[in-house]
């Protein structure tokens, strides 16, 4: 008997742990949330007296009569003079730019009325043409942050553009000592330019930049630039802890170039394979192929071993570290020069100088390293900030600048940036709020928002593009770079600066040319601008290899700081849909934790939300919950970064999770983020608000794979296709109906979803929060399974279940399992059984195939979302929008701007789910009647479809013939199509193609 | 004789109460129809399409026509009347075409070319520049035509806002009213005619009964029959009647209930006062501004908007400018303080409406669901705008599917299965998610 793939979603249904079982049969919580503390038994045995409740009942009526007798007065208040491309109720498009912190994304942005509302790829781009990233998703309401400064700060308090400039200008021109401008990554070309502008008038000046997440072994080992890696051209992907997909160098990129080599049909049935090597379970490692658990301690030994393997001089595994796979890796990279590539997210020196000549040796430059156009999305380089927090603490600095940059909290020696500031005479922050490193200097002068500047980039050479301000300044903030301007005494205007800097690049009639710059947001003629320090290399492979054999695989646990996905190194963390969204693996909310293996926890008799107390070897500690983290390497635990943030710039954030900084040490003139630390265990308990259990599978068959061994063989097989058995023997499920078929004329909109391109980074979930007013419901509500996400991606660990003889062998299924992404939205089923269990008929089928939701007509008997077979129906327990109870961007008129003026905002007591984007639907169909045509295939997407990055979700009318999801499904039909539970004939309009691995 | 003068009393009020009851009925299902008949799609698509202007093309004179409402009257009336700039009755008498052309293409450059006629022009109308226009010639030629053909001035009203200046509601309620009048003197003239018969046959019974009462030749039981009267108290000391008329008393308070209760929130006939006394009878009746050259997204978005001060300027930096309520519009141009109108037509948020597919793919007239617009000094609301009224016209009104490649197959395809017509019902136009999402 062949093994049987058992899925499941967490470990506390692998084991079926009393709390899950106990919500398996319970799936909706039922108390109710009469009491201001949901869930707070105590307080639910408090019973209003009848009394009140009549007194309550006549006030009410009363109440209600008297407010009924007059409708409110509303006021339609247009333009004094409307500016010509504003038409109130259409939207408008620019292209325009994020970035933060390496995270790149060429972007358009949709604003109604003058305000942004929402952000989509930009397929004028050829870097980030798909999709976008989850935190480019959610940057638009970064804008509408209550949070942010409304005006300079000179010495805490609130100040004068006017007053801040003299005083600045005046420190600036008798300065004594160097003049240092500390920032993370700028690959912007003109502002790097107008720094070392600005700069020139010192006698020393020195522009510092350090990331958070630092890169800075990456670029050392390849002489100041990351290689131009292009997974698109790899067959073979060998990554060591690299999370390439998630949050190392320029995801959004690399998720795409990944995935075209990814994407197979029966034409082309060939794939690359993906080796992970890695501690922590990431995102990446999570598609991978081959996933192998490694201690970062033995990263070093790792690539030295693959290095000697590659050159010929014969390596084996490190010890512990999967023999089999590691052979297997060295066999595909030996068999594939030249269309390998090998990465590592190290930042030892000794490892990427390896990696490099590895890279080399496998004759990846020029084939998938582009040496043309290296990336510039980070350039921090850790000797110089340490160099720089020496000076700090000698007190040789007169005067310092922060440009997106908190050192105080995110530099492994925060307290020795602390200690040193207090030596430095004049210190300035641009901050947009004030952070950790904003409350230690004199001045801050808050940034714009990157939707309210101009700005240009260059993520790669020869790849430039421009942000364009899409609204004026809400607050009175200033463009870091005007305010350099003004400090210099330049009175020329940033977009001035830009646009003659432009000049360089410019072919043609320069006014023309640069109305098309702006126009399409990017220029991609080949031409740079942006230049970078070179940084030369010390090491050489063969010193670098006995370096790195010097390093001492360690005893006792390891910890890794990791980035998250959504959060990043905690710069835009004061953003509730970041918060809410989940780790697209531990699929947790709000706050940090330390993912452990299963086998730790037992050893030191852990279960999940115990908190840890994690003394790190500087002897700092720092507590955390526990989570039972299934693929976690042994011996370690994995700690997010970016939480534990105390400010009350920060309601959002505040008081959630650990700062995780302080694991950070520095060795070797580079920042290591991983660190030998001690676990202990406390008394305390702290539930961490996991999203992945609140549903239940049962065993049914909810995702399938396959292996692409199968698939060459016979494309019809990789599918397992439920047949019913009737006495003309089995027939498909569809073929047998109570029910009357519906019948379409006009479109049947449908979806299809890869998971074989699905990567679950999350951004089709944020960009559906966006487009359709989902509300933010907070950790508590998280807890009580009562998020609103309409659209959520199940990740299932998997493994194989063997033969009860095998058991003895047989590894546990949670130590390393496999992976897999579901997105799982409504699915518009033909036969929803939602609809004929309202009693109230709010929910009906479509003429066009949409299975609608009348909010209005709602009366909350959550009957439909009883009978839904998937899970997907979200109930409004609470008032989320005015309400101080839910104090997010729903709370207060600026966080409200965001809301899309196209959805309603639901009320208390409805029920609410996926509309396949219905607004887009109505807007595409009336956008065609105006043109007197039928609407062309792509028009009409949906929020999640245009957002992802890796193109795994098509959306489309399946009557066109010519569309893309009628071709698609017509050629995948009985081979990789199929729909989740077909067994019980719901006939959704949602179809799922089978995932393929290329296992080894 | 006491009690037969009364018991006449009570039958003349009984019979009167019953014609005066019946008479209301009549009247209230003779106003249904009227009711239902301006909800229909307005008529006067059609009366425009029949008055074709002597000799020309009718298709250059509606382009013309076009044109000249959403470009040229905000200043010029077809007719002779000045507004801004003269009316341009006769005007292609007046000028030869290639001058009329390049006067509108460019007025400026003309006036500097130092061409008499328009320097005259000029100098005449308080050198106010007439804005450059980029028509084609053609587009020039079918204005000149429009103006020509005279289609305004014909006396059945072509335009919207022509028969607006009849003063007359849409013709299917004015036949529907006259008949309704018809009926009513009918009515009138009938319960007269009972009233006298009812009359008559009392004095009748009475004189009959004071014969047979002197004739005395009467036993004792015809006397008694002839004499009987009837016991009034009887009626009201039934229990049969009380409960009648307790249940007719309970049933009249729970419809008038639910009446009032149906009717919160609605606000049809909502007249607000508004900050400045627009009219709409001036501007879109008298004059005949087009309602998309101040509304200006009425044909693109789902708002209509309401037009910013500088669409006012256009006319208003020339025109009454010292009258009181422009001054307001100066003042919050000046003091940068835009004007706040209040709003006549609030949908509920869960609602979502788009004018543009009423307005440009279905075809329908502002007036369908804004009432006479024409003739309103003060806006009101003139429809519900009930969920009923909306769907109430949806499955009423065919698809507006000439030359739209939308429906092109859709119907061939409705053709094929069904005789109806094909509404915007039968198109999925009923369904939730058209208007609630």
């Amino acid at each position: 008997m062949q093994d049987r793939i058992k899925y499941w979603k967490g470990i506390e249904e692998l084991e079926n742990t009393p709390e899950f079982a106990k919500h398996a049969h319970n799936e909706f919580p039922e108390f109710l949330p009469l009491n201001e503390t949901p869930g707070d038994s105590k307080s639910s045995q408090v019973t209003a007296p009848r009394r009140d409740f009549l007194k309550l009942l006549g006030f009410g009526l009363a109440a209600a009569t008297l407010a009924s007798c007059e409708a409110p007065v509303r006021k339609a208040i247009p333009y004094l003079n409307k500016p010509v491309d504003v038409e109130p109720g259409v939207a408008n498009w620019y292209a325009s730019t994020y970035f933060s912190h390496g995270d790149y994304n060429s972007i358009l942005i949709k604003t109604r009325e003058g305000r942004p509302i929402k952000i989509e790829p930009n397929p004028m781009s050829s870097v980030t043409p798909l999709g976008t990233s989850p935190r480019a998703q959610a940057s638009v309401l970064n804008l509408y942050d209550n949070n942010r400064l409304r005006t300079p700060l000179l010495k805490g308090k609130e100040a004068k553009w006017e007053d801040v400039d003299r005083e600045i200008t005046a420190a600036l021109n008798g300065v004594s000592g160097k003049v240092v401008l500390v920032s993370s990554t700028v690959a912007s070309p003109s502002t790097k330019q107008l720094i070392d502008e600005f700069g020139s008038r010192f006698g020393s000046f020195e522009h510092v930049t350090y990331d958070a997440n630092s890169a800075s072994a990456l670029l050392a080992a390849n002489g100041g630039t990351i290689p131009g890696y292009d997974f698109s051209k790899a067959n073979i992907i060998v990554s060591v802890g690299a999370d390439f997909l998630g949050s190392w160098i320029a995801p959004t990129p690399f998720a795409k170039q990944y995935i075209q080599n990814r994407k197979i049909t029966k034409e082309k049935a060939v794939m690359s394979r993906h080796y992970q090597f890695e501690t922590i379970l990431s995102l990446t490692g999570a598609n991978a192929d081959i996933r192998v658990p490694i201690k970062p301690s033995q990263e070093a030994a790792l690539v030295s071993a693959l290095y000697n393997s590659i050159t010929g001089q014969g390596g084996s595994a490190p010890a512990n570290v999967d023999s089999k796979a590691f052979a297997a890796a060295v066999r595909d990279l030996n068999a594939n020069k030249g269309k390998a590539l090998v990465v590592s997210g190290s930042n030892d020196p000794a490892v990427q100088t390896m990696v490099a000549a590895l890279n080399q040796a496998l004759g990846a430059e020029g084939t998938t390293i582009d040496t043309a156009a290296p990336y510039f999305v980070k350039q921090g380089n850790d000797a110089q900030m340490l160099r720089f927090i020496e000076d700090l603490n000698a007190g040789t600095i007169g005067a310092v600048f922060f440009y997106n940059a908190n050192p105080a909290y995110d530099h492994p020696l925060a307290d020795r940036v602390k200690s040193g500031l207090a030596k430095v005479g004049l210190k300035v922050s641009f901050a947009e709020r004030v952070d950790e490193t904003a409350a230690l200097v004199d001045f801050v002068t808050p940034d714009n928002n990157y939707l309210e500047s101009w700005n240009d980039y260059e993520p790669k050479r020869g790849f430039l593009s421009l942000a364009q301000p899409v609204i004026r300044p809400i607050f009175t903030t200033r463009q870091m770079q005007d305010s350099l301007l003004t400090w210099s005494g330049n009175t020329t205007t940033f977009y001035d600066y830009i646009r003659n800097n432009w000049r360089k690049v410019a072919s043609g009639d320069f006014n023309v040319f640069w109305d098309k710059a702006v126009h399409d947001g990017v220029l991609e003629t080949g031409a740079s601008m942006l230049k970078v320090s070179p940084v030369a290399n010390t090491l050489t492979a063969a010193s670098a290899a006995s370096a790195a054999g010097s390093r001492a695989g360690g005893s006792g646990i390891e910890a890794v700081v990791y980035e998250k996905v959504q959060i990043g190194p905690g710069y835009e963390v004061n953003n509730p849909y970041l918060q809410e969204a989940g780790d697209p693996i531990t699929k947790a909310t709000w706050g940090n934790y330390v993912a452990m293996p299963r086998i730790m926890a037992e050893e030191m008799k852990v279960v999940q939300g115990d908190v840890l107390r994690v003394t790190t070897a500087n002897g700092k500690t720092i507590e955390a919950p526990a989570l039972i983290q299934p693929g976690q390497a042994p011996g370690t635990v994995g700690i997010a970064m970016g939480y534990g943030r105390d400010l009350e710039s920060m309601p959002v954030v505040k008081g959630l999770g650990a700062n995780a900084f302080p694991i950070t040490t520095v060795a070797n003139n580079s920042v290591s983020y991983s660190s030998v630390v001690k676990l202990e265990k406390t008394d305390a308990t702290s539930p961490i608000a996991q999203m992945q259990t609140h549903h239940t599978i049962m065993d049914r068959l909810v995702v399938q794979e396959n292996t692409l061994a199968n698939y060459q063989k016979d494309p019809k097989t990789v599918t397992k296709y439920i047949r019913i058995a009737t006495h003309d023997g089995p027939v498909k499920p569809a073929t047998i109906s109570l029910w009357d078929d519906y019948e379409y004329k006009n479109h049947h909109w449908g979806m299809v979803v890869d998971l074989n391109s699905c990567i679950g980074c999350g951004a089709c979930t944020l960009s559906c929060n966006i487009e359709n007013n989902i509300p933010v419901v907070g950790k508590a509500e998280v807890i009580n399974r009562r998020e609103m996400h309409w659209m959520r991606i199940d990740r299932y660990y998997s493994a194989k279940e063997h033969e009860p003889k095998d058991y003895a062998e047989m590894e546990h299924p949670a130590d390393n399992p496999t992976v897999i992404f579901q997105p799982m939205m409504c699915q518009h089923c033909n036969h929803a059984p939602c609809e004929t269990v309202c009693p109230v008929a709010a929910t009906m089928h479509s003429s066009e195939g949409i299975n609608q939701m009348a909010y209005n007509r709602c009366v909350g008997t959550r009957y439909c979302a009883n009978n839904c077979p998937y899970k997907v129906r979200r109930f409004n327990w609470f008032a989320y929008a005015n309400n101080d109870k839910f104090d997010y961007n729903m709370n207060n008129d600026l966080g409200k701007m965001v809301l899309n003026p196209d959805v309603v905002v639901r009320s208390r007591g409805v029920m609410e789910k996926c509309s396949f984007c219905v607004q887009r639907v109505q807007l595409g169909k009336l956008e065609a009647k105006r043109e007197n045509r039928r609407p062309k295939d792509g028009e009409i997407v949906t929020a999640c479809a245009q957002s992802c990055p890796t193109d795994a979700i098509i959306f489309g009318d399946m009557l066109d013939p010519e569309s893309r999801i009628a071709q698609v499904l017509a050629k995948e039909e009985g081979e990789r199509a199929f729909h989740v539970l077909e067994e019980i004939n719901v006939q959704p309009n949602v179809t799922y193609l089978t995932k393929i691995r290329n296992l080894a | 004789m006491i009690s037969c003068i009364l018991k006449a009393k009570h039958k003349f009020l009984i019979a009167l109460l019953f014609a005066v009851t019946a008479s209301f009925g009549a009247w209230a299902q003779a106003s249904d129809p009227a009711n239902v008949a301006t909800k229909g799609v307005e008529p006067e698509a059609t009366a425009a399409a029949s008055e074709p202007g002597a000799g020309a093309d009718p298709a250059v004179i509606s382009a013309g026509q076009a044109l000249f409402r959403n470009n040229c009257a905000a200043c010029h009336s077809a007719g002779s009347e000045v507004v801004v700039g003269p009316g341009l009755q006769g005007m292609s008498q007046r000028r030869n075409e290639a001058w009329l052309i390049s006067w509108i293409k460019n007025s400026q450059a003309l006036i500097q070319s130092g061409d008499a006629d328009a320097i005259a022009v000029y100098e005449q109308y308080n050198k106010q520049a007439m804005p450059s226009f980029a028509f084609s010639d053609d587009e020039v030629k079918s204005i000149i035509a429009y103006v020509e053909s005279g289609v305004d001035a014909a006396p059945a009203g072509g335009t919207a806002t022509a028969a607006a200046a009849d003063g007359s509601q849409p013709i299917g309620d004015q036949a529907i009213g006259a008949i309704g009048g018809y009926l009513d003197i009918i009515l009138v003239v009938l319960i007269v005619v009972l009233i006298v018969l009812v009359v008559t046959l009392l004095l009748i019974s009475s004189i009959l009964k004071n014969y047979l009462n002197k004739n005395k030749q009467l036993d004792e039981y015809d006397h008694e029959i002839v004499n009987q009267r009837f016991d009034f108290s009887k009626v009201y000391k039934s229990s049969a009647v009380r409960t009648i008329v307790a249940l007719i008393f309970v049933v009249v308070l729970i419809d008038l209930g639910l009446d009032k209760a149906m009717g919160i929130g609605i606000q049809q006939g909502y007249q607000p006062r508004q900050p400045i006394a627009f009219s709409h009878a001036l501007h879109a009746g008298e004059h005949e501004i087009n309602c998309n050259y101040c509304h200006t997204t009425v044909y693109e978005s789902k708002n209509a908007s309401i037009p910013s001060a500088n669409i006012c300027m256009n006319c208003h930096s020339q025109i009454k400018t010292e009258s009181q309520e422009i001054q307001k519009i100066y003042r919050a141009l000046e003091r940068n303080k835009p004007i706040e109108w209040v709003r006549i037509h609030n949908l509920p948020d869960l609602a979502y409406f788009n004018h543009a597919q009423h307005t440009q793919v279905a075809g329908v007239e502002c007036q369908t669901c804004h009432g006479p617009i024409q003739e309103m000094d003060v806006v009101y609301q003139y429809a519900p705008l009930t969920m009923g009224w909306c769907i109430d016209c949806h499955r009423e009104t065919p698809l507006n599917t000439k030359g739209n490649g939308y429906y092109d197959n859709l119907v061939k395809l409705h053709e094929a299965s069904s005789k109806g017509a094909f509404t915007v019902a039968s198109n999925g136009g009923t369904e939730c998610s058209k208007c609630h999402y």
